[in-house]
Formats: C-alpha cells, sequence, structure tokens
C-alpha cells in the first residue's frame, strides 16, 4: 500500500497561505486513500502556479504549455487507457487560453480528470482578470473593472452534457478529498471545478469571502437531472452549491474507439509481416 | 513512346475517377506513369484538370503537349486546344457540352447516349469516355475489366455488367470512329508497376515504421495522410483522431509520445503556424514526433489548392529557443516513402521532432516504380519498455549521457516515475532556474545531439555527368522534373567522359535538408562548375540562401516560379537554356 512518504516532492514555490497547498496536501491525501501508486498515474499540467503541482509531489508528470493540458491528456489516454490521466490547469490556463480543448475534451468524453485551481485571477502573471473573475473586479490591466461576464464552467459542462462536473473548494478539504476521489473513479470525463482563494492578487475571492458562501449541496439533489443540475450550476453570488452538480453514464471515447476497445494501444505490437498487403494495394 | 493524356472539367464530373482508372490500367499492363493535378478550392464547378503521361520508359515529370485530350466541360477545349501535339486529338460529346466543333482534331463521341444505350445508366458516360480513351490507344481491355470487377464488386453483377459495357461501347465507338487517331502503343517493358502518389507514401512510410498514432485537423494538401491513415486504422491498430484544431492536434501527438507509442501529424503552412509552440514543447521534453508538412502557396489561405516550396526557412527558423530538428524534403513518392521511414527512426533515436516537407505537387502527383523493398526498411524500438525498465535501480528521464540521448522510458511499465516539463528542467525532469543545470542541459538537448544526427543526413544524389560544367540544384518536389531536364540536355550517348574531362549538365538534389549534410564534395562539384543554377517553386529562393548560409556558396543563377503551378519540362529546359546561354 501506498503512502503519504512515497508522495514527497520539491519544495513548493507558492506564496505563503496560497489555496493551494490544501489542494496538494488532500490530493495527495485521496490517491493515498485510493491504494493509487506514483507510477500509475500521469499528471498532465499547464503553465501558471497550479501548473507547477505536480512537481510537489511524486507521480509521472507531463508539465506542458500554457492551455494544453487536455491535448496532451487525451494523447496520453488514445495510447495507454490504462494509465489514470489527471490533468491539472488554472482557471486561465483552461477556460482562457485552452478553452476550444475543453468543449472537445467533454464532448469526446475521454476519461481525464480535469482539476482547474480556480483563483478567478491570473496567478503567475501577477494578477489580471481570468475568465472567471467576477465583474467588479479591478486590475492593472482592468482599471475599469471587468466588463466581460464571468463565465460559469458548470453551467458550460451542463450544457455540454460533460459526464461528471463537480465543484469544491480548497478551504473545506474532506469535501475535496470526496470529489477528487469520486473524480477519479468517474469513467469518462470528469471537471472538478476547486475554488482556490489567492492570498496575493485576488483581493474580492479571498478564504472569508467562499466560507461565508459556499454550502454542501443538499442530500436528495440528483445529479443525474440535467434541467437541474443547470439551475444548480447557475447558483452564484451569496450561495455557492459545491459537490456533483451533474453526471451521467455517457460510455468513455475509450470504450467506443474500436481500436483500443479491448487492448490499450501500447500494448498491441507492430507487426512488419502485415505491411506486404498495404503494400499490395498500390499494385 | 510517351503519351500525354488530360482529362479536363469542372469539380464534381469525376475527371479524378478518369484519371485514376486510366493510369491504373497503363500501371498494372507495366507502362510507367507519371499524374499531375490542378484543381481549384471548390466541390463544383470552376475548371479543373489531370493529366496523365505514359511511356515504356521510366517518367517522372509532366510534358507541355496533349495526345489525347478528354473534354467535359468547354473550358477544356478552349484552354487545351493549342496543347494538343501533331497526332493530338481531343474527344468531347457534343450534346453534353451543347456545342458541336469542326476540325479534325475534335472528335464528338456519344458519351452520354452510349452510356444510356450500353450501360442503361447516363451515369456511366464517364466510363464510355474512359473505354473510348483505351480505344483511341488501341490497349486491350481485360486489365480495365479487372479493375471494374473489384471497384463495383459490392454493388452486383449489374453495375459490373452496365460498366464493362459502357467500356466496350466507349472503346468500339473510338477503335471506328477516329481515324486520324495515329498511336503506336510499343509492349510495356515491365510486368506491372505499382502506382502512388505523395502523401499515399508518407502514409505507407509512417504505418511501415511502427506509427500508432495520427492526430491532424483537415488542411490541404495534407489531408489525403489523415485519410490514408484512417483507411488503414482498424487493419494496423493506429488511433486517429481528428483534433479541433493544430495545437491539439501536435499536443495530442506529443502526448501519445510520451505515453510510449510512435506518433505523427500533418498539416500545411497556416495550420503548422498553429502547431509552432508544441513543435517547441517536442523539443524542450525531447519527445519523438514526426510532422509531416504540405506546402501550398501562401501567405495566409494563398491558394489552397496548388502548390509552392515557400516554407523551408519556416520549418526551419521557426518556434522559440533552440533545439534539435530534423528536415526532409522528399523529391519522389519512393523517397517520401523511404525517407519517412529514417525520420521516426531519427525521431526516436534521438528524442527529437522531425519533418516531411512536402508540397501539394508531390501530394498529388503518382509514379511508378518496380516494389518498394520492405527489407530496407529500419524498425528499432529505441524506448526503454517493460523489464528492461523495472530492473534500472533509479531512474531519469533526463539524464547527462555522452551523446545528449537520455533513456526514453514508457510511463507505467516500472515503478520509476517519468518526469518531463516544458520549463527548463532538471536531469529528473523538475523545474530548475539555475544557469549551470541550463547550460549543461542546452549542451544536452542540442549541442552533443546535433553532430551525432548530422553524420545521419545523406549527400545530395548527383545525376547526370560526373564532372558537370552545369549544375542544376533543387530540393523537394522538383526532383523528377530536373532530371528529365538534365535528361534532355545530355548528349544523346551518355557518358562520354566518365573519369575523363569535364562537361555536361548534371543535378544535385538534396532530400535530406537539415541538419544540413557536411559538405566538401557537391561544394566541390558547384565550385569547379561553369554555371551552377538553384530552380525552385518560390520566389526567393530560399534553399540558395539556406546554401549559403550553411556553405558560404552564392548561387550566381536561379530559376524561380511562383504561380501555384509546378514546373512543367519543356519550360525549365527552356530557362536553363536562357541562362546557360
Ligand atoms: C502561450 C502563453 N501565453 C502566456 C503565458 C504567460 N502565462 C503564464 S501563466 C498565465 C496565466 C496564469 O493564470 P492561471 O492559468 O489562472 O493560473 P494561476 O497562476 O492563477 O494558477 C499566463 C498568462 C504563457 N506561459 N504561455
Ligand atoms: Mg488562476
Amino acid at each position: 500500500m501506498p503512502s503519504l512518504d512515497d508522495y514527497k516532492g520539491q519544495m513548493p514555490a507558492w506564496c505563503p497561505g496560497c489555496g493551494n497547498f490544501p489542494i496538494l496536501k488532500t490530493f495527495k491525501d485521496a490517491v493515498v486513500e485510493l491504494g493509487l501508486e506514483p507510477h500509475q498515474f500521469t499528471i498532465v499540467s499547464g503553465i501558471g502556479q497550479a501548473g507547477k503541482f505536480p512537481h510537489y509531489l511524486k507521480c509521472n508528470t507531463f508539465n506542458g504549455l500554457h492551455g494544453r493540458t487536455l491535448p496532451v491528456s487525451t494523447g496520453i489516454r488514445l495510447a495507454n487507457h490504462d494509465m489514470i490521466v489527471i490533468a491539472v490547469a488554472g482557471d486561465g490556463d483552461c477556460y482562457g487560453e485552452g478553452g476550444n480543448h475543453l468543449l472537445h475534451a467533454i464532448r469526446r468524453n475521454i476519461n481525464i480528470k480535469l482539476f482547474v485551481h480556480d483563483n478567478q485571477v491570473y496567478g503567475l502573471t501577477k494578477g489580471q482578470a481570468s475568465p472567471t473573475s467576477m465583474e467588479e473586479m479591478k486590475t492593472k490591466v482592468q482599471p475599469f473593472g471587468v466588463l466581460s461576464e464571468q463565465l460559469n464552467p458548470m453551467a458550460l459542462a451542463v450544457a455540454l452534457d460533460c459526464s461528471f462536473a463537480a465543484r469544491s473548494f480548497a478551504g473545506d478539504i474532506s469535501h475535496l478529498k470526496e470529489m477528487i476521489k469520486e473524480s477519479i473513479k468517474h469513467k469518462g470525463f470528469s471537471l472538478v471545478d476547486i475554488l482556490q482563494p489567492c492570498v496575493v492578487f485576488n483581493k474580492i475571492n479571498t478564504y472569508e469571502w467562499y466560507k461565508k458562501r459556499v454550502y454542501h449541496i443538499e442530500a436528495g439533489y440528483d445529479p443525474t437531472n440535467r434541467i437541474e443540475a443547470f439551475k444548480k450550476a447557475l447558483e452564484w453570488g451569496d450561495k455557492i452549491p459545491i459537490g456533483v452538480i451533474y453526471r451521467n453514464n455517457r460510455p468513455a471515447f475509450e470504450e467506443r474507439m474500436p481500436i483500443i476497445k479491448d487492448k490499450p494501444l501500447i500494448k498491441q505490437g507492430f507487426d512488419m509481416s502485415k505491411i506486404e498487403a498495404a503494400l499490395k494495394g498500390f499494385y | 513512346m510517351d503519351y500525354s493524356i488530360k482529362i479536363g472539367g469542372e469539380a464534381g464530373q469525376g475527371i479524378q475517377t478518369i484519371g485514376d482508372t486510366l493510369a491504373k490500367v497503363f500501371s498494372k499492363t507495366g507502362y510507367h506513369v507519371f499524374t499531375h493535378q490542378d484543381y481549384e478550392s471548390r466541390i463544383r464547378g470552376g475548371h479543373n484538370f489531370f493529366q496523365i503521361r505514359l511511356s515504356n520508359k521510366p517518367i517522372s515529370a509532366s510534358r507541355n503537349k496533349i495526345d489525347i485530350l478528354v473534354a467535359l466541360d468547354k473550358e477544356s477545349i478552349l484552354l487545351y486546344k493549342n496543347e494538343l501535339s501533331e497526332q493530338g486529338i481531343a474527344i468531347y460529346d457534343s450534346s453534353a457540352l451543347r456545342q458541336k466543333y469542326e476540325g479534325k482534331k475534335l472528335l464528338d463521341v456519344p458519351f452520354e447516349t452510349l452510356a444510356v444505350e450500353h450501360g442503361k445508366d447516363r451515369i456511366m458516360a464517364n466510363t464510355v469516355a474512359t473505354g473510348a480513351v483505351l480505344g483511341m490507344l488501341g490497349l486491350k481491355l481485360d486489365i480495365l475489366f479487372e479493375i471494374i470487377n473489384d471497384i463495383f464488386r459490392k454493388k452486383g453483377e449489374d453495375v459490373i455488367k452496365g460498366n464493362i459495357n459502357a467500356v466496350k461501347a466507349g472503346y468500339d465507338f473510338a477503335s471506328k470512329n477516329c481515324t486520324d487517331c495515329s498511336f503506336s502503343i510499343k509492349e510495356p517493358a515491365e510486368e506491372s508497376l505499382m502506382l502512388i502518389n505523395g502523401v499515399e507514401a508518407i502514409g505507407l512510410g509512417a504505418i511501415s515504421s511502427g506509427c500508432k498514432f495520427y492526430s491532424a485537423y483537415p488542411m490541404t494538401p495534407s489531408t489525403g495522410i489523415l485519410n490514408f491513415m484512417s483507411e488503414k486504422a482498424e487493419g494496423y491498430g493506429i488511433v486517429v483522431e481528428q483534433a479541433e484544431d493544430e495545437i491539439a492536434a501536435i499536443n495530442m501527438t506529443i502526448g501519445a509520445s510520451f505515453a510510449g507509442v510512435r506518433a505523427m501529424t500533418g498539416t500545411s503552412g497556416g495550420g503548422f503556424a498553429l502547431m509552432v509552440e508544441g513543435l517547441s514543447l517536442a523539443g524542450m521534453t525531447e519527445t519523438p514526433v514526426v510532422i509531416a508538412l504540405g506546402q501550398r502557396p501562401g501567405p495566409a489561405t494563398g491558394f489552397p489548392t496548388r502548390t509552392e516550396q515557400a516554407e523551408l526557412m519556416f520549418v526551419l527558423h521557426t518556434a522559440h529557443g533552440e533545439f534539435p530538428r530534423l528536415v526532409f524534403a522528399p523529391g519522389t513518392p519512393e523517397q517520401a516513402f523511404y525517407l519517412t521511414n529514417k525520420a521516426f527512426d531519427i525521431a526516436e533515436r534521438f528524442q527529437i521532432p522531425a519533418f516531411i516537407l512536402f508540397d501539394q505537387y508531390l501530394a498529388d502527383s503518382a509514379w511508378t516504380f518496380g516494389r518498394f523493398d520492405l527489407s530496407k526498411i529500419k524498425y528499432n524500438d529505441y524506448r526503454l519498455r517493460g523489464n528492461d525498465f523495472k530492473k534500472l535501480g533509479s531512474y531519469k528521464r533526463h539524464a547527462f549521457t555522452d551523446t545528449g540521448v537520455s533513456p526514453l522510458a514508457v510511463p507505467g511499465d516500472a515503478r520509476h516515475v517519468v518526469v518531463t516539463d516544458s520549463d527548463e528542467h532538471d536531469e529528473e525532469g523538475h523545474i530548475v532556474e539555475d544557469a549551470e543545470t541550463r547550460i549543461k542541459m542546452v549542451q544536452k538537448r542540442l549541442l552533443k545531439k546535433i553532430p551525432l544526427i548530422r553524420q545521419e543526413m545523406s549527400q545530395p544524389i548527383l545525376y547526370g555527368a560526373d564532372k558537370p560544367d552545369i549544375v542544376i540544384v533543387g530540393w523537394g518536389s522538383t526532383y523528377g522534373v530536373m532530371k528529365e531536364a538534365v535528361d534532355a540536355l545530355s548528349p544523346p550517348r551518355p557518358p562520354l567522359i566518365k573519369g575523363g574531362q569535364r562537361g555536361g549538365i548534371a543535378m544535385l538534389h538534396f532530400s535530406e535538408i537539415y541538419p544540413f549534410p557536411s559538405s566538401p564534395k557537391f561544394l566541390h562539384i558547384l565550385n569547379k562548375a561553369k554555371k551552377a543554377i538553384c530552380i525552385e517553386n518560390n520566389a526567393t529562393g530560399q534553399f540558395a540562401r539556406l546554401m549559403r548560409e550553411e556553405t558560404g556558396y552564392e548561387f550566381k543563377y536561379k530559376i524561380n516560379k511562383y504561380d501555384g503551378r509546378p514546373f512543367i519540362i519543356e519550360d525549365l529546359i527552356g530557362e536553363i537554356n536562357a541562362v546557360i546561354g
């Protein structure tokens, strides 16, 4: 059985008090509880404060480009779907720079677990607005406040029939742990939007701000009801629901792709003797 | 014997089907064939042509005279009447074109009426035309019947019979009525030849190299590879995924390669522009990828369906930062096949991105060859897998080594983790900021590898006189037309001067372009020549610039063509003669 010792990583370069610390700690607890070994999964991360995440634990890691976690993850899954693939991205990374990939990863329903460290700001580049920044937020670059409407990742996910969409909060680690575990267990694309206070650049959405507003979605809520889920997804402001907002049983892409249905691509050898037949097609 | 057939018409009229079928009949009969296509970026209407040259000797480019013109629209007659050779004849259907033409060179063949009468369906008009061409040439029909049987097997006996009758009707009509037909067909020199175009050859090269993953976004002229790979996906266990955009295509390719399979993507200049950051990612993470880049005339959308060689500088210099890359520019489908294999091998061996740089002309031109030799295909699995990986005491993805090449392990195969980063990283793959590691990583990733990769590069092909006075130089798809120009401009009985005096003309053709092959031999040839001419399908002479950058050699003479069309033999010869004086 793996233990937390197996997951010791580099020294984090995050600011003291950063909402990423509890996410890191909780993630390690979750994978240990799931009995996962570091070599059994790959974290694909982007660029940003969130993107540094995999260096601070131990696991297969592809720390790629800003915005491109999902296509790299897709390539890995298609080549080897025995490998658990977790994409870790910032809100700018995944809802801004890489927005197109999100739409299509949800459509494919490829079995990637996307954890968005949503601090509602660009942390690494020092405080510009992100797609999830609230409209009143003023920054050096948005001196008149954010003029574009705040992106609602949960509503987007429900609209696209995302097979698993949940929200959690870095300040509620037992909830977060459950969401991470649920997500990893889910067979299909899963989006977990994690509210993550940025103590340096986001003076609006602080720990206090979130704590006053977040509430656990009531028992009895049916996350498979898409219409109800859409209503739930639209809640934001005085009350912010956390928990599984929507889920369905769409079969994952890997199960539908005939070439790899029975065996991961990586396990299918290369048979040179079959090439002669392809050559024959030309004479 | 050397005949050219041109089929002209609107998009959607089926000129490609007639062209492909005729080319197949000729190659299966054992004739050498060269086809080239000219089409507009539209699905219906406009004007397109398909040109086929056939001979009993090897050929490698198109000529400017036509012996048989199949005109499916009026435009074809208007445009190509003057291209007809002395014995050239145009066939057309006056009822379909609603026009009757006078003159010995224009033969009215009722394609549609014959199709209805003999094939029982107007749709077989093109089949009648195909039969008519064979009738004019006096070729036997049995091979065409075989092809028809193959194509229509699923559609049933009636369709097969209808088509066969339509062919016969066209054949008989032409045999009887083409009183001015004076073609004399020689016996073919070979039994039967393989017929393959550039994109098929790249695809075949990829599957022969164990490529397991192909992701792309459709863009002419690379879409043919996407089609080919999709067609082979099931039989050869290849995952083919149409990405949401080219950024995704290259990042998926990198992901698949990181996970442990051979992976490739393909695009054209505009799509490649979107891939550029991903190219740099492959460079930094030392992830092997093969990129097939099909050039078409730019800037921007340019001429979507035409040809140009204007992305050499782009492919060599694009992407931020310094990292090694491999660039091959095949001159023929045969070279495309073997070079794609070599690209996969070197990409994986040195863990770098490798390019197959081609263009619309090579993509769509079909050539005949003997058989490709699968024993020349190299397949070495350079990855660290399974037990070999398990048995290591420790593992560092980017370990410093003498060659700069670190072990490329398959994540998940052992308990060691595989870590890589687009940030500068240490041997384990973790982010660093220090200068010392940076210097060592640049040396490992770039400086140590480049000389080793350069050793793998073959010299350019020298064709023609061995101590030439005149040297024509080119790269990529101009190989065939330059070769024919050398043949045409060489003295009739070849090496007058082997080992002896200087004289004559030769071609230097580069298909292995970067790292630029080390130079003394070809540089000697260039320096000794009276005139060396760099021939390129672009406006500025990009290869000439590369030559100067790499060797200091400066071309005094250049022939550049940038109208979006390929070089045609006679035109090129004319331009070469103008330089020679
Ligand atoms: C192509 C590209 N554009 C811009 C950047 C600069 N950049 C790095 S991170 C970032 C935004 C970070 O915001 P977010 O994704 O929300 O991550 P956070 O730092 O807040 O965790 C930007 C703009 C980059 N690295 N690459
Ligand atoms: Mg952020």
